[in-house]
């Protein structure tokens, strides 16, 4: 026992004495999330938008009026030629445009029927499609209003209802993703070069040359990794409850025993690639190719898994992350119990109890 | 029963490309300082890793203090002290850290062995809150010796302690293992430097992974089969292509100051006038200088390699 904290305690020096590690450790996890959180967010924000009211009667003002009232947009300028949009579009400050036809208001009182027309600046296709979309749907919900004043058959009756996250913020869908993908490459990166830099070094030579059990060396290089691990999750709460507005529905203890099932499937697969390579350049070759990439391809907060050919929904099957996502989102966003998530729970330890056996038993007890 | 015994062992790596080891046999007494002299590649690393249960042996059986190194590894690793060839201690802890680490990792404390490495360890105790890896290069070894030491080993198995370490540490090194062999440790040291190998008490020379000769140090002098001279002159570059070309001449290999030189002849007074003539005489050398005498290591080492 003495031989395992002292083990322990000898890693804890290795990472509080290397300042790129450090830095790694905590810095990258941060950056993350505000990178993810803030800037890489598909929400949309105050958006600088023109209207051209042509009509200038009580719908279209109230529609104005609606639109002034969401914080997604900012209206710039309210004009009134079509060729002085052009002519702000080009300026590049504005990402869309409404135009009021001078018959609005009496178009939709006598026919039921009327044309509003949208411009979005599909430079950037993702942003224009949110911006119409949230314009539609103030559109929309104003028909809705005269429709209940009126009780006149409308015939466009679009509804657009978004469960969990109606105000589409970016926060509730990011998230849960950077936490399994910063909790993963940190877990998987750290502990693949730990036991590799032994080899390197050549200090593993001499710990194979002792009377040191390998199951001791193996477990004493995870310990120091999953304590910090489980500060780095609550540093990343902290930022994504306070700054993101991320909602925490759930109970903490729950999430953080998932959390820990997460940590302890990525260490084991970090020990894993770690007993597996020769050199500190193959092993982080390894963890970043291997986990990056899929990672944020297949957990399903970047792309939705649904709409991606069968053979990748199969291989997101064995990422962890995936499972962690949904775990996330269940406990943080929809404030649900162990029940729902048992098999999601069960799959992580399965992952782990199978990598740990694999990487104990890929430990070499010589060195070739 | 003597403490390390090799037989037939052989070593090849890159599925047999390689042999590093050929059919190496021999063995090493209870509190003997044994020395595997040989160039780069000549093998010692890998004797030195089958020794210590790292790498199993293709063929043939080692025993260390009568375990079996495949079967026995573990029993093995419980009492053998090894140091590597390369610094192979943990640089970004401190000098004590290290120590206690290992003393930790063998489940003893420094307290236990205290006068085991008490000599060496004052020398270090100075710096015992810097980084090992800011320690000079003979710091480094003494601290790698403590470490391996610290359990009080039966054997200790030091693979090239002295390469890369200046003059004076190599000095104070070899005299720590005097001290230690007192303390009835068996030591089996590996080097490339033959001055080294008369502080043995007995030496293997080894070439290619196969044994040319094992012995005392004397021994293998006394088996040098020539009488050998060393011969010297103001132009030492020019002598040398002379003398290899000059007929009665043996072998002629350069060392430092002199070239050494032996003759084909049993008569080597006679072979020696001829050669000291010819060279006055007929290549103009003014400041001839030869003397007879004893061979060294080197010498042995080149004329065995031949």
């Amino acid at each position: 026992m003495k031989q395992f904290f002292t083990f322990v305690r000898k890693e804890f020096y290795h990472v509080f004495r290397d300042p790129k590690t450090l830095l790694l450790l905590f810095g990258m996890p941060i950056a993350q999330i505000i990178l993810f959180g803030f800037a890489l967010t598909n929400e949309v924000k105050n958006s600088k938008i023109v209207i051209a009211d042509y009509a200038k009667d009580v719908a279209s003002e109230r529609i104005i009026e609606k639109i002034e009232a969401t914080k997604s947009f900012e209206i710039e300028q309210i004009l009134l030629s079509t060729k002085e949009i052009e002519e702000t579009f080009k300026k590049g400050k504005v990402k869309l445009a409404i135009v009021f036809p001078a018959t609005f208001n009496s178009d939709l009182s006598h026919q039921n029927k009327t044309q509003v027309q949208i411009i979005a600046d599909a430079s950037d296709p993702n942003t224009a499609t949110t911006l119409t979309n949230y314009a539609q749907s103030i559109i929309m919900s104003y028909q809705r209003e005269v429709q209940a004043m009126n009780r006149a058959p409308l015939q466009i009756n679009t509804e657009i209802r978004m469960i969990y996250n109606p105000e589409l913020k970016g926060a509730t869908n990011f998230v849960p993703g950077v936490m399994a993908l910063v909790l993963l490459l940190i877990c998987v990166l750290m502990t693949s070069v730990s036991i590799v830099k032994e080899k390197e070094t050549g200090t593993m030579e001499i710990l194979l040359v002792s009377p040191m059990n390998p199951l001791l060396v193996i477990v004493s290089k995870a310990v120091p990794y999953f304590l910090l691990s489980i500060l780095n999750l609550t540093v990343i709460l902290v930022l994504s409850i306070t700054m993101m507005e991320m909602p925490m529905n759930g109970n903490f203890l729950l999430l953080y025993f998932a959390s820990s099932l997460l940590i302890l499937a990525a260490l084991s697969l970090g020990l894993l690639i770690s007993n597996s390579t020769n050199t500190q350049q193959e092993a982080m070759l390894i963890s970043l190719m291997g986990m990056v990439i899929p990672t944020m391809m297949l957990t399903g907060f970047l792309f939705p898994l649904e709409n991606m050919p069968l053979p990748l929904q199969v291989m997101a099957n064995i990422m962890p992350s995936k499972w962690y996502y949904i775990i996330v989102k269940s406990i943080m966003i929809k404030g649900l119990g162990f029940v729902a998530i048992w098999k999601e729970m069960s799959i992580l330890l399965g992952m782990t109890i199978f990598l740990l056996t694999m990487s104990f038993k890929r430990f070499k007890i010589r060195l070739a | 029963m003597p403490e390390v015994i090799l037989e037939n062992i052989s070593k090849s790596y890159q599925d047999g490309k390689v042999k590093a080891v050929k059919n190496v046999s021999f063995s090493v007494e209870k509190g003997e300082l044994f020395g595997l002299i040989g160039p780069d590649g000549a093998g010692k690393t890998s004797l030195f890793r089958v020794l210590t249960t790292l790498l199993t042996p293709d063929s043939g059986i080692a025993t260390v203090f009568g375990c079996d190194v495949v079967k026995d590894y573990k029993s093995i690793r419980q009492h053998v002290g090894y140091m590597p060839g390369k610094f192979s201690l943990y640089q970004d802890l401190t000098v004590e850290e290290n120590l206690n680490f290992f003393a930790t990792v063998f489940g003893t404390t420094i307290q236990e062995n205290y006068d085991l490495i008490k000599d060496i360890y004052v020398q270090l105790e100075p710096f015992k809150n810097r980084r090992a890896g800011k320690l000079s290069g003979g710091m480094k070894q003494k601290l790698a010796l403590c470490c391996a030491l610290i359990h009080r080993p039966k054997i200790l198995f030091l693979d090239e302690p002295t390469t890369g370490v200046d003059t004076v540490s190599r000095k104070e090194f070899w005299e720590m293992l005097q001290r230690l062999k007192k303390q009835e440790i068996t030591i089996l040291v590996s080097t490339p430097y033959m001055d080294e190998a008369t502080l043995c008490e007995r030496i293997a020379l080894i070439q290619e992974g196969e044994i040319m000769s094992i012995n005392t140090p004397q021994g293998i002098i006394e088996e040098y089969p020539k009488k050998l001279f060393s011969i010297k002159s103001s132009n030492m570059i020019q002598l040398l292509d002379d003398l290899r070309k000059y007929d009665s001449i043996d072998s002629c290999n350069a060392f430092g100051e002199y070239h050494h030189i032996s003759f084909k002849s049993e008569n080597t007074e006679l072979a020696k006038s001829e050669l000291t003539t010819y060279l006055k005489r007929d290549r103009d050398y003014k400041d001839l200088v030869i003397n007879d005498i004893n061979p060294t290591i080197e010498d042995c080492f080149i004329n065995l390699m031949n």
